[in-house]
């Protein structure tokens, strides 16, 4: 009975929810002359793509994604697919599709295909950190929950491994330099890359409050 | 062209040495590289506390545990004797663990000892109460209650196999020497805006997520008060250079480290506990040339210059009178 209602009452309140909010953007939906949509590889609800290795965009926050795609336009973070997408977006699609996106529930909290003792390694480092090789916790700027802290942190977990795993390395080998005050440059190349794997499989499978862990 | 071309160069190669001499040694594995065989310089061993997953499973690991979790989220824990927006581990990186953050296996062992501060022999416990006055602008939890006895045994827990009334390697804060120029306000905001504003605001309020303070207020009502040590320059610019920002402890010179300590702590804070009424009172009792209690940051900076001189003029006469530096913990306010 009690688990009735409140099924009920969940489907109403998405309901409401679906009603309230505005129709996805066009350069989410259906891209625009060279920036093909958005949701071709992040989805209309910003899960990305854990094979690919397309990241999660939902709450991002909108001036982090703004920065992203900046970067991109200005060269200083580059990627084959993301770089002529950005170049074809005007302010006015990055505004718009930074807001749908920021407006996304994140998705569910993701299995754990890696070994127990692998996923303990990561909860570890991301919780605690290194701090004898001065690695601090992921979430000491990421939010305890890894969920971002606004308006320059974003969310980390629920993020598709592969894609944690390639940025890390990125920052690591000096191919993504973008970072604030090479904040994340300066964490992962202490990072060996068992650890960056290990890291990587623990923010995949945590997600949002609520959403079984 | 030429000669303005040379000084260019020269402050060039001047403003290198500067920096580097301002550095902490780099780790002393590059220099030299003597075949692999002989180690020559190996940095004494820090000590370790024990590992989290190591915390016993019975009532004295139930114990630590809370003693852990007031320490880390203050804020929940021990709320009744919080009046501001921090939490212990703000100031005590990684748990109360981290070396040059005033870790707590380092304090524990100190104590009891005389403090200037108090005037008294402090035990562990009025030490700890001390922070809650000052640095947690609240009101302290009583010294046989639940909070105190599971901070105290946390202490002492992470203090196992620590040498007692040692002053050990990573005690306190990072001394950093009284930079080359008076530090300056306005050099520390740029170095706060290009360092630490990404994290702890545009005007230092912090940053707030899901309800609480995910980076802590410096200054403002949510920040330490006008008692606590991290409001000293000097404690501050030890703290700052060791451990800010995240992961890049180091990075700032002697300067930078003064000049954006000097910025944070010429804020408006809650007052004093110690307020007697009376300003100036209050700061001529309980303040001294390392704090802007009180005064302008170009009065502190021309105590801070009449200071130099006069441990330069001190030094002429007699070299080494800084060797009888003794191991009290405590800070004089």
């Amino acid at each position: 009975m009690r688990s009735t209602t409140r099924l009920i009452l969940m489907g109403t309140m998405v309901m409401a929810a679906s009603i309230a909010a505005a129709a996805p953007p066009a350069i989410v939906t259906q891209g625009k002359g060279a920036a093909i949509a958005c949701a071709s590889c992040h989805g209309v609800d910003g899960a990305g793509n854990a094979q690919a290795g397309f990241p999660v965009l939902a709450q991002l926050p909108p001036a982090h994604f703004a920065k992203q795609i900046a970067d991109f336009k200005a060269g200083t973070r580059v990627n084959p697919i993301m770089t002529p997408i950005a170049m074809a977006m005007s302010a006015e699609d990055i505004e718009s599709s930074a807001r749908h996106y920021a407006g996304q529930a994140r998705p569910k909290a993701g299995a754990a295909p890696a070994d127990p003792a692998v996923i303990a390694r990561g909860k570890q480092l991301a919780i605690n950190g290194a701090w004898d090789r001065d690695v601090p916790p992921c979430f000491k700027c990421h939010a305890v929950d890894g969920l971002g802290i606004e308006p320059a942190f974003p969310p980390i977990a629920g993020q598709h491994a592969a894609y944690t795993v390639s940025q890390l390395q990125a920052w690591k080998t000096g191919a993504r330099t973008n970072d604030p005050q090479t904040l994340m440059k300066t964490v992962a190349e202490k990072l060996t890359d068992d650890e960056i794997h290990a890291v990587a499989d623990y923010l995949a499978t945590i997600g949002t409050p609520g959403e079984g862990k | 062209m030429n000669e303005s071309l040379g000084y260019l160069l020269c402050g060039l190669a001047l403003g290198a040495m500067v920096s580097g001499c301002d550095r902490p040694p780099p780790p002393a594995t590059t220099e030299a590289a003597p075949a692999a065989t002989a180690p020559v310089a190996v940095a004494p061993a820090r000590f370790a506390p024990p590992a989290e997953s190591d915390i016993p499973e019975n009532e004295f690991g139930e114990a630590v545990l809370l003693g852990k979790n007031i320490f880390v989220n203050t804020q929940q824990y021990a709320k009744d004797f919080v009046g501001n927006g921090m939490n212990c581990a703000n100031c005590h990186l990684d748990n109360g663990r981290k070396a040059d953050s005033a870790p707590l296996w380092a304090a524990y062992v100190l104590y009891p000892a005389y403090r200037q501060k108090t005037g008294q022999i402090d035990t562990i416990q009025s030490r700890i109460q001390g922070c809650f006055l000052y640095s947690m602008n609240g009101k302290p939890p009583a010294l046989d209650s639940k909070e105190m006895t599971a901070l105290v045994t946390y202490h002492y827990w992470l203090a196992k196999g620590a040498p007692t009334g040692v002053k050990m390697t990573g005690q306190g804060y990072l001394k950093v020497a009284k930079p080359a120029q008076k530090p300056d306000v306005a050099r520390g905001r740029a170095i706060y805006e290009n360092n630490c504003a990404i994290c702890h605001g545009a005007n230092g309020e912090g940053i707030k997520a899901r309800g609480g303070y995910a980076f802590p207020p410096l200054w403002g009502k949510d920040s330490f008060n006008w008692g606590a040590g991290m409001h000293r320059v000097d404690t501050a610019a030890g703290f700052i250079q060791a451990n800010m920002p995240y992961g890049l402890g180091g990075t700032l010179s002697d300067q930078e480290a003064w000049d954006v300590a000097l910025f944070m702590n010429s804020h408006e804070r809650p007052q004093d506990p110690r307020f007697s009424g009376s300003v100036a009172q209050t700061r001529d009792q309980h303040h001294d040339e390392n704090c802007l209690y009180g005064r302008t940051p170009e009065e502190l900076a021309a105590a801070l210059e009449k200071q130099a001189e006069a441990a330069t003029a001190a030094e002429k006469i007699k070299p080494a009178a800084e060797q009888l530096e003794g191991i009290s913990p405590a800070v004089s306010h």
